[in-house]
């Protein structure tokens, strides 16, 4: 699946969008994985209170099912208007 | 209903005017714009706007549809910038327009807490000693609680 990062979020991971091969069945499973892999991921996901996350382009939470997703959207909470 | 997600500007009398002509049976157009508002000290070089492109537009029709479902609306209409705008610019605007006046306030007011908290769009602030992302404040989040 895509997995897409936003605002500060996309900063400090570093880069806006990649491919990610999973197993994870829920957003909280892939949270999991991204943050073992490198300091810069757990940096970004240190404090989940202080995100939001999309599947597939609609707001959800962080035990919504992933299963058949193609596109993870992770991003601090919305500053519209 | 017109939805419009957009880096150019905006020509808002033309789209207010647009708007309001041609329903003769809608009493009352409602129209709000929102400005990019320099800080206290003058300090504000350039606002940021990133957005969440097919998500963007996706969330603004909801919304929009929201509104026409709860009001009795004639016609909806949602204009959102982004990319980078000038202390003064305007970043959006929505119209509302109903029979009568109360219909227009409220879901005008209504499009505007959603769209504050819920489309995906988020600013930073370029500022002539550096830059910071604008948190989201407590208040927005509330103000959505009398919609609920």
């Amino acid at each position: 699946m895509d997995v897409l990062y936003f605002a500060w979020v996309r900063e400090r991971i570093g880069l806006p969008k990649e491919r990610v091969d999973t197993n994870a069945t829920t957003v909280a499973e892939l949270v999991a994985e991204l943050r073992a892999r490198e300091d810069r991921y757990e940096a970004a996901f240190a404090d989940l209170s202080a995100l939001r996350v999309a599947v597939d382009q609609d707001l959800t939470d962080f035990d919504a099912p992933i299963t058949n997703a193609r596109e993870v959207a992770f991003f601090p909470p919305m500053t519209g208007g | 209903m017109k939805i419009a997600v957009q880096s150019e500007p905006f020509d808002f009398g033309a789209e207010a005017a647009g708007f309001a002509s041609g329903h003769d049976d809608q009493g009352a157009v409602v129209t709000f714009t929102g400005i990019v508002r320099n800080t206290a000290d003058g300090t504000l070089k350039q606002m940021r706007i990133e957005h969440y492109p097919g998500m963007t537009e996706k969330a603004l029709a909801a919304i929009a549809e929201q509104a026409l479902s709860r009001w009795s609306l004639g016609d909806v209409l949602v204009i959102h910038r982004f990319g980078d705008l000038a202390p003064g610019e305007m970043i959006m605007m929505v119209a509302t327009a109903a029979r009568h006046r109360k219909n227009a306030f409220e879901a005008a007011e209504f499009l505007m807490d959603y769209l504050k908290s819920r489309a995906p769009f988020w600013k930073k602030e370029i500022l002539s000693n550096g830059a910071e992302w604008v948190a989201a404040k407590e208040e927005d989040e509330n103000s959505l609680k009398r919609w609920q």
